[in-house]
């Protein structure tokens, strides 16, 4: 082997390696965050975390109030959310792949999902808070949360109903169905398994997140359950986002502990979305 | 239906003035014509798929339609149902008769016109998230007929007409698309059946299949043809000689040549026929 | 076909009712976008009604609860750069680096395993990166640079970096990856070497592509609240020193949400306009992304 051979291989192995790294190192990064919550959280982590109610003692604070708020709000932005957006997909895909109204939409949701999500909390404070009226509670939160995860909804519903061949489709057609019948009793069952997949992955991000329910007002403080679509409420990201404010260092335990709440969720329901993939796609046969 | 379909009716037709006898002059026997078609084209976008097609199908027979691929032959008879204008940017131009009706008049509803032409398509296509006895009630149910309060009559009825009873009564709730290739084919035969249809479309309906599947199609076709009448798109000379009582030719989108498949097969009156019958082309 | 008449036209008017009710749900989405111009527009104009265009724009303090009030917007735009601009400095070579490796040496059960890890980083709530900014990042560059404050612009934009290598990673990953291979065994029949191929051809003509995936990931970094609101402190300032406390634009949304401010006061008014202002931001990063990207798409 030549010398400028040589050197050439030396440069190139050395460059897998500098990739390897930048691959590597995010994500042992990532390792050390989720080593690093659950070490702190490890004395607060129990029962009565779960159970107890905010509190100015820091080893007496437990999080209920956010995590029944978060499931409160997520139910009802779902709610709202996955027929809206589902009905969307649903026109984009088998009403109106062409024209100009389908264009204007394609494009305004390309742009939707760019849009901070903090903006979305100032839309819903003047719009669902304000002028509508509906005060800080649950029901003026979940429309806002419900106007945030909507493109990720469509988009992801789309790719599900992309994925029905045409021959189905033509099938039921072929049988005097006309559109709507076709859509709703062929079309969509098939689909479901990825639309509910979708959704359940959508929502789960919007348990996460806590800047536009602060803009629109959701306390960090509550010391009771939500009793009622209109009540006041918080949410985990919240009630953790409270705790990491605090100036005493012992309620940044509390956090840890609210963070390894939020994330188990989450993971509850990635999983639970990647289990009902796999039961409900049992059923079918191409 | 979208407006994004444009249907051009080149021709009016009045609804009074139907049923008129089809000029016996070419017809043998007594046959009644089912479609009487004149100058029909049809376009993918600037693309002519077929070109003023005109030709009589008879009631209560079996015509199939032969010719290379990319002759048109899919297109023609996806006029007949109107499943061609559901590809967005697709044109019609021509008179369809349909017992007499012109099927592009306007006041003509496709979604009633498919519930009474049937079509089985190339690849067998159940619907995957039901079962045997839900497809076949499929078409029923999904336009909500009346006769669906008959439904085990019917689908012991559109089963045996396909000849898929024997082998499926055990296995009625299972998914359809669990059965084998030939099985779903015949299954998708029974789905259309189902609506009682008069007329069945079917579109290469054995291409996806082995040879013991098609012979069975093949059988339950001539069955078939004494209460349906049929049109079938094939590639396979043999098979158009085999289940058809006329037969069609057709070459770049134009209709070359129709008549009895004896004389079509035997003594053709085009020298295109006859090059592509005895293999020179295609 | 006449008997059914009647029939038809019932079914036709379902079908229409149907139709219009999906339009509907796809037009919702169009009036999200009006409805959050509206809004923005209608507190943005009741704000300049207050305060000139000329101290909004040409004052260097933000001062909105002082008793001493100043309205000038570039300490927010300033702190939001800052951080944001760290952000890229870490996410780029990273992002960059193992889009190249996915692309180009990985093999493909390596690729399928690493793609969706990597994506987890950008589905981690921001919450939980804020966490880590501020107790684990922070305290331990505090060990090495000295006079790095508590809240510092330094950590939650390192932070936020990691949060976004995923977005340039995987658009980057797709431009690489449409380079046709023509172009590339191009080089190589010149005598080129596989690192000569990917910094010479394969880079540059991804460039456009990797492009539009920075500005798309600076746009999230800046649009970014939880991390900076938690980590980089409430103190508006003209700075270029990532070491002290800043306010970003989302930051001061969050402050000023936290408080209790009636309606039609002017610190009310004011997080309206910072939100006008970061939306107009980040629009124009979008779709100048977006543009970008197209263009690399037509070109390739």
């Amino acid at each position: 082997m030549s010398h400028s051979t040589l050197r050439r291989k030396l440069a190139e192995r050395s460059f897998i390696g500098l990739c390897i790294a930048a691959v590597a190192l995010p994500l042992i990064i990532l390792i050390v965050l989720m080593v690093d919550v659950g070490i702190d959280s490890i004395d607060r982590l129990n029962w009565s975390f779960l159970s107890s109610y905010p509190s100015r003692k820091a080893e007496e604070a437990g999080i209920r109030p956010g995590l029944v708020g978060s499931v409160y709000l997520i139910a009802l932005t779902a709610a709202m959310a996955l027929p809206i957006g589902v009905g969307a997909a649903v026109y984009l895909e088998e009403y109106a792949k062409r024209g100009w109204l389908a264009n204007l939409i394609e494009i305004n949701l390309a742009n939707l999902a760019g849009v901070p999500s903090i903006i979305y909390g100032l839309l819903g404070l003047k719009l669902f808070v304000r002028t509508i009226g509906l005060g800080r509670g649950l029901l003026a939160g979940a429309c806002t949360m419900a106007l945030l995860i909507l493109p990720i909804v469509i988009l992801a519903s789309r790719e599900a109903l992309r994925t029905v061949p045409l021959s189905i489709r033509e099938g039921a057609y072929a049988l005097g169905a006309t559109r709507w019948q076709t859509v709703s009793q062929v079309v969509l069952p098939v689909a479901f398994p990825g639309i509910l997949t979708g959704a359940i992955l959508s929502v789960s991000r919007a348990i996460g997140e806590a800047a536009p329910l602060i803009v629109v007002g959701a306390l960090a403080y509550i010391a009771f359950l939500p009793d009622g679509i209109n009540s006041p409420f918080t949410v985990l990201p919240i009630q953790i986002f409270n705790w990491v404010s605090r100036p005493q260092r012992e309620f940044l335990d509390n956090a840890a502990a609210g963070i390894v709440v939020l994330l188990v969720t989450m993971l509850l329901l990635n999983g639970l979305a990647i289990y009902l993939r796999n039961r409900l796609q049992k059923r079918r046969y191409w | 239906m979208s407006s994004a379909i444009e249907v051009k009716s080149a021709a009016k037709t009045n609804p009074n003035i139907n049923l008129t006898l089809p000029d016996s002059a070419e017809k043998e026997g007594s046959l009644k014509t089912k479609f009487s078609i004149k100058n029909l084209s049809a376009w993918f976008g600037n693309q002519q798929a077929i070109r003023a097609i005109s030709m009589d199908i008879s009631e209560k027979q079996v015509t199939a339609i032969i010719g290379p691929s990319g002759c048109g032959k899919s297109t023609f008879i996806r006029c007949l149902n109107r499943m061609h204008e559901l590809v967005p940017g697709t044109q019609v131009e021509g008179l369809v008769k349909f017992d007499g009706y012109n099927i592009y008049d306007k006041g003509v509803d496709p979604v009633l016109l498919r519930r009474r032409v049937g079509m089985v398509f190339q690849k067998p296509n159940p619907f995957p998230t039901m079962s045997v006895r839900e497809n076949v009630l499929a078409g029923l149910k999904l336009t909500k007929s009346e006769q669906i309060k008959r439904a085990p009559e019917t689908v012991e009825r559109a089963l045996q007409q396909a000849a898929l009873w024997r082998e499926v009564r055990d296995r009625l709730d299972e998914p359809g698309a669990g059965l084998s290739g030939g099985q779903q084919q015949r299954l998708c035969i029974a789905r259309a059946l189902a609506v009682e249809p008069d007329v069945l479309l079917m579109d290469e309906p054995c291409s996806a299949l082995d040879p013991i599947a098609t012979a069975r199609i093949e059988d339950l076709i001539h069955g078939l043809a004494e209460s349906y009448t049929i049109i079938i798109v094939t590639h396979n000379m043999q098979q158009a000689a085999r289940v058809s009582n006329r037969t069609a030719f057709f070459l770049l989108g134009e209709l070359v040549e129709f008549g009895k498949t004896n004389q079509l097969f035997t003594a053709p009156k085009d020298k295109r026929t006859e090059d592509y019958i005895t293999g020179k082309f295609g | 076909m006449r008997r059914t008449e009647k029939s038809k036209r019932a079914t036709s008017f379902r079908e229409r009712l149907v139709e219009f009710g999906l339009l509907g749900s796809g037009v919702l989405s169009i009036f999200t976008t009006v409805a959050i111009l509206t809004v923005l527009a209608f507190e943005t104009v009741g704000f300049f009604q207050e305060v000139t265009f000329a101290e909004f724009f040409g004052d260097t303090q933000w001062t909105p609860l002082f008793s001493d009030k100043h309205f000038g917007i570039w300490p927010l735009i300033g702190g939001t750069f800052l951080t944001s601009l760290i952000a890229v400095a870490v996410a780029l070579p990273l992002g960059l680096l193992a889009a190249v490796y996915l692309s180009e040496f990985a093999r493909e059960s390596v690729r399928k395993a690493v793609k969706p890890a990597l994506e987890v980083l950008a589905g981690v709530p921001t919450i939980v990166y804020g966490y880590f900014a501020l107790v684990f990042i922070t305290p331990l560059l505090q060990k090495f640079i000295p006079g790095l404050a508590g809240f510092n612009a330094l950590s939650p934009g390192i932070v936020m970096g990691i949060m976004i290598i995923p977005m340039i990673s995987s658009l980057s990953e797709d431009a690489l990856h449409a380079v046709p291979a023509t172009l590339k065994e191009g080089s190589y029949a010149l005598g080129a070497g596989r690192l000569a191929t990917i910094f010479r051809v394969t880079i540059p003509s991804a460039f456009s592509g990797i492009v539009a995936s920075v500005i798309l990931a600076t746009s999230r970094a800046i649009g970014e609240t939880m991390i900076v609101a938690i980590a980089a402190g409430q103190q508006p300032r003209l700075t270029l020193d990532p070491r002290v406390p800043i306010e970003t634009m989302t930051a001061y949304i969050v402050q000023i949400s936290l408080g209790d401010t009636p309606t039609g006061t002017i610190e009310y008014k004011t997080i309206f306009v910072v939100g006008a202002s970061l939306f107009a931001i980040t629009f124009v990063m979008n779709i100048l992304s977006q543009r970008i990207a197209r263009r690399f798409r037509g070109k390739i």
